[in-house]
């Protein structure tokens, strides 16, 4: 395809060497500022505490101590802090697919009286500021309206309001409004209800706006870290984000690190398995301005 | 409801009992099935909708309405809520660290966005230049998206601590001197912006390159036989082609980079010398600190206000600009 640099520049003698300069410096580049850090936590979590403090730095290590990990698992209980982050962040997103699915397929497909003022409410969330409900959302979760319950320390605290997600719903909406209404059709000259056509015909043509909320919602889940702090004053349910927080300053260095890497391979492991749907969310993202 | 279509599928009882060879309904009855065919369709739609307009009126529009009415009143959680009026406001702009904090945060935004917005788009125009590892730079540039920010903040701490920080090493290994980074005020707010962008970036980079793959090329290819050098290229065609995609990243990145908590929170606690104590970790302070909800709520509605205002601004100017 044809960019800024047209491609006869290119093919010229003095193009093709600037390329292969311009080419190896931002390899350079990249590696330096991407991976190179992430290197570094790496080994710097098996590098013995001394070591770790000794200025200058070592770029390999000495003595490598690959057993900072098993320590840093045991000593930081991450198994329990664990548990808690995928009890907080998978029922999330099922949260999010429950209550946001069936609400957009109700807006595009069965279209109620008062369908789009409901619309038009939830998608005018979008334009606050998040910060702006912190403060009076957290005094409703410590009692809500009615009930009288008290959600903090409960994983619904995060659960119930990340489902109330406008983006989700605008997403799921938009994919549900190219699908022909053809289709539905035939499913309810089969005798199938409108819950029965979500179920069976919706659904399955949906997988990969299923796909982009899904990781959405289990990556911003995992990677919050205010909400967590508020609603989990219990130590013992806290995410893991929020434990290393509050052990950061007590912790040997290696054993933090190691904490630190350990947390983070999970969504690493998922970028690497799910680039494609995650960087197809991105891209659904940007179109929301 | 709009188009013939999609009543008639609603519609659905209708159209099968009439292929049953059902004999022709009196006009009455017909309005009469109609109208409980509709009452039914809203009842289901209704139903379907029931747990997200629950979850949106405890957690989104109630909390509006609460947000609002906190700001005038004072919370205690042993009495009832009083009103103040004006009083929240009041102490807001008698604490010292108000302006502190509205300073520290503009300075943040600022700086965010030379960095934050210039270096993501450059390279994001230099990547789209480049042929080869396609694949290896879209996945290192995106990888720190994926650290959770807690991860990315400690493990940065770490990096910039003046004894064995991989930064201070690295300037000994060739002979400069180290800095203070987050220990001294003067460079505290660019550390934590720094920090902010390697974070960041890789969404906007990979939303820029996108933009840049939609530009047709016969528009470089007409502006090079105008005899347009790659400055004017990238000037007059992929400045305005781009433009859409770089005004609402500009809006959308001021919006949250005011938000800012979680990088001055861990790294360096709004120190060294309140250098860092930005609008949220003030609001922070006063709601989970002080205990002072009423004050927080007021700060939040501050913000709220600040960041409304300046996104009507925002996008009347750039609708303006676009007319003239």
């Amino acid at each position: 395809m044809r960019t800024l640099v047209s491609p006869g520049t290119l093919r010229s003698p003095g193009g093709k060497i600037g390329y292969a300069v311009i080419f190896g410096c931002t390899l350079l580049l990249f590696v330096i500022a991407f991976l190179f850090p992430l290197y570094w936590a790496v080994t710097g979590a098996m590098k013995s505490p001394q070591e770790l403090a000794q200025t200058p730095a070592t770029f390999i290590p000495n003595e490598w101590h690959p057993e900072t990990f098993g320590d840093a698992w045991d000593q930081l209980s991450l198994g329990k802090y664990f548990l808690n982050t995928i009890i907080v962040a998978g029922g999330a997103w099922l949260a999010q697919l429950a209550i946001d699915v069936p609400a957009a397929f109700a807006l595009s497909k069965l279209r109620p009286k008062f369908g789009n003022v409901v619309l038009g409410l939830m998608l005018a969330t979008l334009m606050l500021p998040a910060a702006a409900l912190l403060v009076p959302t957290y005094v409703t979760i410590t009692d809500l309206p009615l009930l009288h319950v008290n959600l903090i320390n409960s994983p619904a605290a995060v659960w119930l309001p990340a489902a109330a997600n406008a983006f989700n719903i605008y997403l799921l909406k938009r994919f549900f409004d190219q699908i022909p209404d053809e289709l539905i059709e035939a499913a309810r000259l089969d005798g199938a209800g409108p819950v029965r056509t979500l179920w069976r015909i919706i659904l399955p043509i949906s997988r990969p706006i299923l796909a982009v909320v899904s990781i959405l919602a289990v990556v911003a889940a995992w990677k919050d870290f205010i909400w967590p702090l508020l609603v989990f004053p219990d130590t013992e349910k806290q995410t893991l984000s929020v434990m290393l927080q509050r052990v950061a300053i007590d912790m040997p260095l290696n054993v933090l690190v190691a904490g630190m890497v350990l947390a983070s391979l999970p969504m690493v492991a998922l970028f690497l398995a799910f680039q494609r749907h995650i960087l197809a969310g991105l891209t659904a993202g940007s179109v929301k301005g | 409801m709009s188009s013939p279509r999609s009543s008639s599928l609603l519609d659905w009882p209708a159209t099968s009992s009439s292929r049953a060879g059902r004999p022709v309904a009196s006009a009455a009855e017909r309005r009469r099935n109609r109208l409980r065919r509709k009452l039914k369709e809203n009842l289901t739609a209704y139903g379907l909708l029931c747990a997200a307009l629950v979850v949106f009126a405890l957690f989104s529009w109630y909390p509006i309405v609460r947000g609002v009415l906190l700001s005038f009143q004072q919370v205690d959680f042993v009495n009832p809520p009083s009103w103040v009026g004006f009083d929240n406001f009041t102490r807001l702009f008698e604490d010292p660290l108000f302006g502190v904090a509205w300073r520290n945060t503009l300075l943040f935004t600022v700086l965010a966005l030379v960095f934050g917005f210039v270096v993501p788009f450059l390279t994001a125009v230099l990547l789209n230049e480049l042929r080869h590892a396609k694949a290896f730079f879209r996945l290192a540039v995106y990888l720190p998206v994926m650290l959770p920010p807690v991860v990315t903040a400690l493990m940065w701490k770490w990096f910039y601590d003046p004894g064995s920080g991989l930064f201070n090493s690295a300037l000994g290994a060739v002979g400069l001197p180290g800095g203070q980074w987050l220990d001294s005020s003067d460079t505290s707010m660019l550390s934590l912006v720094f920090v902010s962008t390697w974070a960041n970036m890789g969404s906007t980079t990979l939303i820029y390159l996108a933009a840049l793959g939609t530009i047709p090329g016969e528009l470089y290819e007409a502006a090079e036989l105008d005899g347009a050098g790659l400055w004017k290229r990238l000037i007059h065609v992929t400045l305005p082609q781009t433009r859409f995609v770089l005004l609402v990243l500009l809006l959308l990145q001021v919006v949250a980079t005011m938000q800012v908590f979680t990088e001055p929170y861990v790294m360096t606690g709004g120190g060294p010398d309140d250098s860092t104590v930005t609008v949220l970790l003030l609001l922070y302070r006063y709601a989970f600190v002080y205990n002072d909800f009423g004050s927080a709520s007021a700060l939040s509605l501050l913000l709220f206000v600040a960041l409304g205002v300046f996104s009507a601004l925002y996008v009347r100017l750039t609708r303006k600009a676009d007319q003239s």
